[in-house]
C-alpha cells in the first residue's frame, strides 16, 4: 500500500447561503486505503463526499485527486463513483442495464462490456440475476448492484454515502465484511461515510471524525478510540466517561487534576498546572475500591448494576449527580448503594486540551445569547 | 332476518355510489346510447329524424370532402400536440426542479389561465393577432412591415389555439411524471460518465415516458374536436373532425350523420386510450 496521497482536500469551506456547513477542512486520503468519515448527521460529512465527487462546488479550498485540480470538472469527467445512501437504481433497466450503464457512457464495445458485466457480478455474489429488474431484488441485492454499478468504471476512488444504513442489522454486518474484502481485492480507494461508529471502528483504515463542519480527528481506528484529540471523539466514539478540572500538579509525566469531586490522576505531556483540561476514562478503564487509592480522591455510590453477560455494567452517582459507568469482565458484585473510590491506572486516562474552537464557540454562543 | 341484511349491506351502498351512478346513468349513458342510437337513424326529405336503420350514415363518412377533413384535423391535433410536447417539457421540468416559491408561481402561470374561459382567451388572440391588432400595429410602429400582415384564418392560428388552449393538460401530466423521478438518478448517471444530453435519453426520457403518453393523448384527441378554435383563429380554413359534428348539429341539420361522426370520434378516443394503456400508461395520469 503506497502512503502517496490520492485525493487532496485542501482548506475546503462550504457556504449554503449563510449556513456554514463544511470549515477549514483539510484532509489527505492515501492511496488503496478505506477511509470513513465519520460524524453525527448534519456534521458536513456527506456534503464533504459530495463535493469530491463534483455535485456540489466548495464556496473555497481546493479538491485534488491523482494531484488533478476538480475544480473545473464536472462530475462526469472525474475517476470517481459514488453509491448512493438510497442505491438510485435506475428502475427501467436490468441489472445487466444498471451495471452496464457506466461502461455503456464510456462507450466501451459491447462484447467487452458483456464480459465485464459478468465478471463483476460474480465479484458481488449475484452471478444469475443480470436479467432481474430492480423491483425484484431485496434490499441486500440492490445494495450489490449498486455496488457493482460504481465499481464497473474502475474509479480511482469510490465513495460510499452510508451505503448500508437502510439494511438490517444481520445483512449490514454481512455486508461490512463483504466490503472490507471488496476493497482489500480491487485495490481501489475508499471514502466511506457513516454515523454509525461500530462500522467505522470495524472497516476503516483510517477514520476522519467530523463534527459541526470541522474535522475533529483523523488516525487509525486505535487512535481515535484510544486517544481521542477532543472532547467530541471521546464522547463520540464508545462509551466514556468525562471530567472537566484544573491540573493542580504536574510532576513529570504525572498529572495530577483537580476536578469537581476530588483529585483525579492521569498520564500525559505538554501540561502545564492551572490549566483547564478534559478527562476521558473509558468505562472498561473505571476500577473501583473500598479504600481510597493513592492519587485518587474521588468517591460516589453504586446506583445500578446489569449484567449483560459478558460483562457487568455499573452506575456510580458521584456527590456532584455525575453519572460514572463502569464495565468489568462478570466477576464480584458491587455493594449496592455502598460507598466505593473510583480509579484507574493513570495511563488509561486521556487528558484533553480543550480546542481554542470550543472556547471561541463557548464564547460566540454565549454573544449570541 | 334476511330483510334487516339486505337494509344494513345495501342501504350504505345505495347512498355512496347511488347518486353517483344516476347521475352518469342520466348524463353520460342515456346519452350517449342516444347519439348511438342516432347515428343508425335515417331523415325524411324535410330533414326530421325517423328511426329507420341505416348504415348510410357511416358510409358518407367516406366521402372525399369529409376524408379531406380528417386528415387536415390529424395534422393539426399532431402538430398542436407536437408544440405543446416541445414548450411544456421543459416547462414541466423546470417547475418540478426548482425551487418552492418559484415553483408555485410557475405552476400557477399554467392554472390561472386554465379558469378562465377558454372561448374568451381564443378571442384574445384574435384580438393580438388581428389586422389590427396590437402585433401588426407593433411592427408597423417598429417599421418592419408597410401594410398589416394576416396572421389568422391558416392552419397555422388554428394549431396555435389548440396548443395555447390545451398547454396545461400537457403540462400537469408531465409535471406528474417528472416530479416522481428521484433528483439522485440525474447525479448517478452523471457520476457514471454521461453528459447532459445522454442522461436525458437514457434515464429522464424513459422514466418519464407515461407523462409523455398521457399528455400528448390530453393534447391530441380534444384537438380533434375544439371547433370554435377552428371558427374564430382558423376563419373557416382549417376545419377540425369538431366543425363538421358541429355543423350536422346546427346549419346542416342532419343529426344522424352527426351522430355517425360523434361515434368515430369517440372510438378514436378509446383507441388511443387503450394504445396508451397497451404500452404501460397509467390511466391515473389521465385523470381516469
Amino acid at each position: 500500500m503506497s502512503k502517496h496521497a490520492l485525493v487532496q482536500i485542501q482548506k475546503i469551506n462550504k457556504f449554503y447561503g449563510s449556513n456554514h456547513v463544511v470549515r477549514d477542512l483539510t484532509l489527505d486520503v492515501r492511496e488503496g486505503e478505506f477511509l470513513t468519515i465519520l460524524g453525527s448527521s448534519g456534521c458536513g460529512k456527506t456534503t464533504t463526499l459530495r463535493m469530491v465527487a463534483g455535485f456540489e462546488q466548495p464556496t473555497d479550498g481546493k479538491i485534488f485527486v491523482g494531484g488533478v485540480d476538480m475544480a473545473e470538472k464536472e462530475p462526469y469527467e472525474r475517476d470517481v463513483n459514488t453509491v448512493f445512501q438510497s442505491y438510485a437504481l435506475f428502475p427501467h433497466m436490468s441489472v445487466f442495464g444498471n451495471i452496464a450503464y457506466g461502461l455503456r457512457m464510456k462507450r466501451i464495445p459491447k462484447k467487452e462490456i458483456r464480459k465485464r458485466v459478468m465478471d463483476i457480478l460474480d465479484l458481488v455474489q449475484l452471478g444469475g440475476f443480470e436479467r432481474r429488474m430492480p423491483a425484484q431484488l431485496s434490499g441486500g441485492q440492490k445494495q450489490r448492484v449498486a455496488i457493482a454499478r460504481a465499481l464497473i468504471n474502475r474509479p480511482k476512488v469510490l465513495l460510499l454515502d452510508e451505503p448500508l444504513s437502510a439494511l438490517d442489522l444481520k445483512l449490514r454486518k454481512q455486508m461490512q465484511l463483504e466490503l472490507k474484502r471488496l476493497q482489500r481485492k480491487l485495490d481501489i480507494t475508499f471514502i466511506y461515510v457513516t454515523h454509525d461508529q461500530e462500522e467505522a471502528l470495524s472497516m476503516s483504515d483510517r477514520i476522519a471524525v467530523m463534527h459541526d463542519g470541522m474535522l475533529e480527528q483523523v488516525g487509525v481506528p486505535k487512535e481515535i478510540y484510544e486517544a481521542p484529540a477532543s472532547k467530541f471523539v471521546a464522547t463520540f466514539i464508545g462509551e466514556t466517561n468525562l471530567f472537566e478540572g484544573m491540573v493542580s500538579a504536574v510532576d513529570g509525566d504525572a498529572v495530577s487534576v483537580a476536578v469537581e469531586s476530588g483529585t483525579i490522576c492521569g498520564r500525559a505531556e505538554g501540561f502545564q498546572k492551572g490549566e483547564v483540561v478534559a478527562v476521558s476514562v473509558r468505562p472498561e478503564r473505571m476500577r473501583y475500591s473500598t479504600s481510597p487509592v493513592k492519587g485518587f480522591t474521588i468517591q460516589g455510590v453504586v446506583r445500578e448494576q446489569i449484567y449483560v453477560g459478558s460483562v457487568l455494567k455499573s452506575i456510580v452517582v458521584l456527590p456532584n449527580g455525575h453519572e460514572i459507568k463502569l464495565e468489568r469482565l462478570a466477576g464480584d458484585v458491587l455493594p449496592m448503594d455502598g460507598p466505593v473510590y473510583l480509579s484507574w491506572q493513570p495511563q488509561d486516562a486521556r487528558l484533553i486540551h480543550p480546542r481554542d474552537q470550543e472556547v471561541y464557540h463557548a464564547v460566540e454562543t454565549a454573544v449570541m445569547e | 332476518m334476511s330483510k334487516h341484511k339486505f337494509r344494513a349491506s345495501t342501504l350504505p351502498v345505495l347512498a355512496t355510489v347511488g347518486p353517483v351512478s344516476l347521475w352518469l346513468a342520466f348524463f353520460v349513458a342515456i346519452p350517449l346510447l342516444y347519439v348511438l342510437v342516432m347515428s343508425f337513424c335515417s331523415i325524411d326529405e324535410n330533414y326530421n329524424v325517423v328511426f329507420q336503420f341505416t348504415l348510410a350514415n357511416y358510409r358518407n363518412l367516406l366521402d372525399v370532402n369529409y376524408l379531406q377533413i380528417y386528415v387536415q384535423s390529424i395534422l393539426i391535433a399532431f402538430f398542436a400536440t407536437a408544440f405543446c410536447l416541445v414548450l411544456g417539457y421543459p416547462f414541466a421540468f423546470l417547475i418540478s426542479r426548482t425551487f418552492q416559491s418559484r415553483k408555485t408561481i410557475l405552476y400557477m402561470m399554467v392554472i390561472i389561465p386554465f379558469w378562465t374561459n377558454s372561448l374568451i382567451r381564443i378571442y384574445g388572440w384574435r384580438t393580438f393577432l388581428g389586422a389590427s391588432g396590437w402585433l401588426n400595429r407593433a411592427l408597423t410602429a417598429l417599421h418592419l412591415i408597410d401594410s398589416p400582415v394576416e396572421f389568422l384564418f391558416n392552419r397555422g392560428a388554428t394549431v396555435l389555439g389548440m396548443a395555447y388552449v390545451l398547454f396545461p393538460f400537457m403540462v400537469l401530466p408531465l409535471y406528474t411524471a417528472i416530479e416522481k423521478l428521484d433528483q439522485s438518478q440525474l447525479e448517478v448517471s452523471a457520476d457514471l460518465g454521461a453528459r447532459g444530453g445522454a442522461t436525458f435519453f437514457n434515464v429522464v426520457l424513459p422514466q418519464t415516458v407515461s407523462g409523455v403518453f398521457s399528455g400528448c393523448i390530453m393534447v391530441f384527441i380534444p384537438s380533434l374536436g375544439y371547433f370554435y378554435v377552428a371558427d374564430i383563429l382558423g376563419g373557416g380554413n382549417s376545419d377540425v373532425i369538431g366543425n363538421l359534428i358541429e355543423r350536422q348539429f346546427q346549419s346542416g341539420n342532419n343529426w344522424p350523420l352527426g351522430a355517425a361522426l360523434s361515434i368515430i370520434l369517440i372510438a378514436v378516443t378509446l383507441l388511443l386510450v387503450k394504445l396508451y394503456q397497451k404500452c404501460g400508461g397509467d390511466m391515473q395520469s389521465l385523470g381516469v
